[in-house]
């Protein structure tokens, strides 16, 4: 019998849905060979089991907050609120593939255990308190995401996707790795909340802020910027999430980019919270571009997966705006965002794995003609979500919209919010053009539906509750949110 | 003030709770589809009439409703006046007629169409109640998703192009709006409009004058796009011209009027010096947009087009007597609110009824109506009086008062105006002509069936309408001159206001002209100008 300590059990305690996370993708790579090819759906079930345990694991973590492993980590209610938003996606993602995979023919079980792993990394990411540790939960997402985006390994546009991400992907790492290196020169420490008071001595001393980590700064902007897909280091992002198996791209969309966002958070507002006008006019300015670039772009698609994959970048962006303000209530307006966006989005994309069919062949819009008519549930479900990424008030997305300006004006910066304002009216566009497409078009001949399976069926059925519920009653989350901006205790 | 804690809560969402019951139906199960939806309508037509029982001699909002929604800044806030109560009153009265003008003529996905119209009555009538900016601005928006529905699935040939013109016209509109709502919460930290309007007047929310024009300007954007005001008019014909009947109705009945609503409720007590500044500029486009709307409607050869194009000139008239900035001309602008959505509204019917028989707009496709179907062009007739402003029908209240308010403020203003309702006679009566009178020029006319019993039922509850609002407009004036009178008053209070005074104000000089005896409140107005 083994004995912890108090301490070693907190610990423990506190990393408890990394833990069941492990270990349930441990269990699948195991039992994998055992049972052969016919059942590989147990595997499926198995892991959507384990993300509902590691939801559930979350409330120890909840109820025993503070620093775990000599503060390399934080559990705080930040990092509770992000897991929460990452595994909801990855439960949603993985019971949007189980036939998605049936029908291409790679179902696998280390299809679910590799999606296990990727939420353990991004878990890590949530609550890092130290850069080193930040870089290998970045690691852990990113190894296991490149191996998920070339699943389809038929497919060249989905080996093109996995070599490209990879490539480029470890390109950015380092860039964050160089950060950090600069960083500790700087500052002495990578402990994130301690770097703040570190660089403050260090500019008492020389006079000015230490150049070393404004180096560092920017390098981790670079390498972050590339993981939540903003501009200008958007451009891999439209090819990965179309050649992505699209249950993949719906998970690639959402839970990295909640993970990733609350990284930049702690360590632009904690370590280098004294020093806002330092990075202010990046994140401005590149809200700015990945708007533009997002929503622009988005406008001159006629592939629906590439729409909605620019159309994820353009919510980076609104999402860099909440994030300018550069307040606690700035930080509450983002990680609501994200638990809104993800919801919308994991819908958008699992909606678009079905319809694409076998090989992923119908994604055009003009595939998309007469679904209301054809299958009016499903159309409706589909209105909804992009009605919510449109930012139709009721709905999730209108709410993210709405907080994050409100932040922003708070923190007086007018023009940015007019911005995004004039963007969501250029975003409508694409959006309506799908519900277009879908109510206003005759159907075309050569198609016929297949029905929603139940497993897909239930993902839709939450994330679409999910959805108009944080758009009419967002009470409760909202409230959750704020908790959650407060325990980073800023300045 | 009655005791009926929930019932706006009830007019509110009663037709999106029929939208469930319609949901339970099959889609194929036509007749009941209709019948659920109609007896839906009827029904919230007589419960809205229960409102009629508040105390609209005060100011006071009526049957108001108070609770926490989102943290503790964003309410469930509802309450009527004697303005916004008679516009809930338009609503439920047009809504089963226009569910009784689709009957027919409505044949492709039948539940979905009366989804969308039972929708919108709440979506609108949730803009109409709403005392809560968040809450308003949540209405306001979502009132655009059944439109764009109801044009792109049920419209004629360009529908795709006109419905998308209509939302992304509206939306761009509106998300200045957003902007500015969430600017105003910045400063009073509160979404409750009277209580912003209380800070307003105490004196301890101060809007500097160029942030009072720029945040007047983005409500005035949106409100003018939905009037819609010459410039901005140019979706209006497109949506009318290719929306389905009941499309137009509600469009042209109720939804333009969201606009002129949001008009008096927003833009002139939240910001009345920038109102008062501006005033002179916006009076010359309404103006502009009285003689433009009705120039451009006599030269039209759609029918549908002509009708859309005097909603533009009618309007004009609505938004001026709201800048006339007097009791008078303000209860004329509410009245013609009312007089354009019943007046417009019963024209949109009968063209719809035209279509229905001959899927033609064009007037050189009919003439000589009269023969084939004389009791139809009678009602016709009688719709066009009404919406040209023969006395005593309803439209002359509304242009009257209007035109007298107008007067006070500027002689001109008031001649150009008129010139307006002069053209309203010359277009209206000339299509009724070509329409209607002389022989019948194309022969499939002739054996064109008149009215059935549902068209007859339709047009002579428009036309009942038409002639009980232009006998007992005191019944109706009566109760919105408490809410105007207020209005103007708030206005003067907050520009009296000790830290406001010190500011110049550049009332035009015409206001500094002697006070007249017929209005106080627009003496009151004057007293308070810097001209004095």
């Amino acid at each position: 019998m083994i004995h912890l300590s108090a301490e070693q059990a907190l610990n423990l305690r506190r990393i408890a849905p990394e833990i069941v996370l492990c270990a349930f993708g441990m269990l699948i790579m195991i039992a994998d060979p055992f049972l052969g090819a016919a059942k590989q759906r147990v595997l499926g079930w198995l892991s959507f089991l384990g993300a509902l345990a590691a939801l559930a694991s979350v409330r120890f973590a909840a109820q025993n907050p503070g620093p775990a492993y000599s503060n390399l980590l934080s559990v705080d209610a930040f990092s509770i609120f992000i897991h929460v938003v990452v595994i909801v996606a990855a439960a949603l993602a993985i019971l949007g593939s189980f036939d998605y995979l049936r029908d291409e023919g790679i179902e696998r079980g280390e299809f679910y255990a590799l999606v296990l792993f990727a939420v353990a990394g991004m878990g890590i990411l949530a609550s890092a308190n130290e850069l080193v540790t930040a870089f290998v939960g970045l690691e852990i997402s990113s190894i296991a995401s490149y191996v998920l985006v070339g699943f389809r390994k038929r497919a060249l546009i989905s080996n093109e996707a996995s070599l490209k991400y990879f490539l480029l992907g470890s390109f950015s790492t380092a860039f964050f790795l160089y950060g950090i290196a600069m960083v500790y020169g700087a500052a002495g420490t990578t402990i994130i909340d301690k770097i703040s008071d570190a660089l403050s001595r260090a500019s008492a001393t020389d006079g000015h802020f230490p150049p070393l980590a404004v180096l560092g700064l920017g390098l981790m902007f670079v390498g972050l910027g590339f993981k939540v897909v903003i501009s200008p280091f958007q451009i891999y992002a439209p090819d990965v999430y179309q050649g992505a198996p699209t249950p993949v791209t719906a998970l690639l969309a959402s839970a990295p980019k909640a993970a990733t966002f609350a990284l930049m958070l702690r360590i632009f507002l904690l370590s280098f919270g004294g020093a806002t006008d330092l990075w202010f006019w990046g994140i401005a300015g590149s809200a700015v571009l990945t708007m533009f670039v997002g929503n622009l772009a988005a406008l001159a698609q006629t592939n629906v997966k590439r729409m909605l994959a620019y159309s994820s970048i353009a919510h980076a962006g609104y999402i860099l705006v909440a994030f300018a303000a550069a307040t606690d209530i700035g930080v509450a307006a983002v990680i609501f965002y994200l638990a809104a966006y993800v919801l919308m989005k994991v819908g958008a994309f699992l909606v678009i794995a079905h319809l694409g069919q076998r090989g992923e062949k119908r994604l055009s819009i003009q595939d998309y003609a007469g679904l209301g008519t054809r299958q009016p549930v499903l159309a409706a479900v589909f209105s909804i979500f992009l009605l919510s990424l449109l930012g139709l008030p009721a709905t999730a997305g209108f709410l993210g919209k709405f907080f994050a300006f409100q932040a922003a004006l708070e923190s007086h910066v007018i023009w940015l919010v007019v911005i995004a304002a004039i963007n969501s009216v250029i975003g409508a566009y694409y959006y309506l053009r799908v519900i277009i497409s879908m109510y206003f078009w005759e159907p075309s001949k050569d198609y016929t539906p297949t029905p929603v399976a139940p497993a897909l069926g239930v993902a839709l059925f939450i994330a679409v509750v999910g959805t108009v519920y944080l758009g009419i009653l967002p009470g409760r989350v909202l409230d959750f949110a704020r908790t959650a901006a407060d325990s980073l205790n800023l300045h | 003030m009655e005791t009926q804690p929930h019932l706006l809560t009830v007019v509110t969402f009663l037709p999106l709770l029929s939208v469930a019951a319609l949901l339970l139906l099959r889609s194929d199960d036509h007749v009941w589809i209709r019948r659920i939806a109609l007896a839906a309508s009827l029904a919230e037509f007589l419960i809205s009439l229960l409102l009629l029982r508040g105390n609209y001699s005060g100011a006071e909002y009526q049957f108001q409703e108070f609770h926490n929604w989102i943290g503790e800044s964003i309410h469930y806030h509802l309450g009527v006046d004697g303005i916004s109560v008679f516009l809930i009153l338009l609503t439920t009265f047009l809504t089963p007629l226009s569910i009784l003008c689709s009957w027919e003529s409505i044949r492709e996905n039948v539940k979905g169409f009366f989804i969308a119209i039972l929708v919108i009555e709440t979506a609108m009538i949730g803009v109409f109640v709403s005392l809560d900016l968040f809450l308003f601005f949540t209405f306001w928006e979502l009132t655009l998703i059944p439109m764009y529905f109801m044009i792109g699935m049920w419209g004629h040939e360009r529908r795709i192009y006109a419905t998308v013109k209509f939302i992304l016209y509206t939306m761009f509109g509106s998300i200045l709006m957003l902007v500015a709502i969430l600017w105003v919460y910045n400063r009073a930290q509160t979404f409750d409009l009277p209580q912003v309007l209380m800070l307003l007047q105490s004196g301890q929310l101060v809007f500097r004058q160029t942030t009072e024009l720029h945040l007047f300007g983005a409500f005035f954007l949106a409100f003018a796009i939905k009037v819609p005001l010459f410039p901005l008019h140019t979706w209006l014909p497109d949506a009318h011209t290719e929306a389905p009947t009941a499309g137009s109705v509600i469009l042209a009945g109720v939804m333009l009027k969201l606009g002129t609503y949001g008009i008096l409720r927003f833009c002139l007590p939240l910001f009345p010096g920038a109102a008062h500044r501006m005033a002179p500029y916006i009076g010359i486009l309404a103006i502009i947009g009285i003689v433009y709307g009705a120039l451009v409607a006599t030269v039209q050869h759609d029918l549908k087009r002509l009708v859309a194009y005097t909603s533009v000139s009618h309007l004009g008239f609505v938004v001026l007597g709201i800048f006339a900035f007097n009791t008078v001309s303000i209860q004329g602008a509410v009245y013609q609110m009312l007089n354009h959505g019943i007046s417009t509204g019963a024209l949109f019917l009968g063209v719809g009824m035209l279509y229905d028989r001959r899927h033609t707009h064009e007037i050189k496709e009919y003439g000589g109506l009269a023969t084939p179907m004389p009791v139809m062009m009678s009602f016709f007739l009688f719709i066009c009086l009404s919406s040209l402003a023969l006395p005593p029908l309803n439209g002359f209240i509304g242009e009257f008062l209007i035109l007298i308010g107008a007067y006070q403020q500027h002689h001109a203003w008031a001649s150009w105006a008129a010139s307006g309702a002069v053209l309203s006679a010359i277009y209206l009566l000339w299509a009724y002509q070509r329409v209607a009178l002389g022989d019948v020029t194309v022969e499939k006319n002739r054996t064109l069936p008149d009215a059935s019993g549902r068209e007859r039922l339709i047009l002579a509850t428009m036309a009942i309408a038409i002639l009980f609002m232009g006998i007992a407009s005191p019944l109706f004036t009566r109760r919105m001159e408490a809410s105007s009178d207020a209005l103007l008053e708030n206005m003067q209070v907050q520009m009296n206001h000790p830290q406001n005074a010190a500011r110049p104000v550049d009332v035009p000089s015409r206001l500094s002209s002697p006070p007249d005896k017929l209005t106080p409140a627009l003496a009151a107005v004057m007293a308070g100008g810097p001209g004095k």
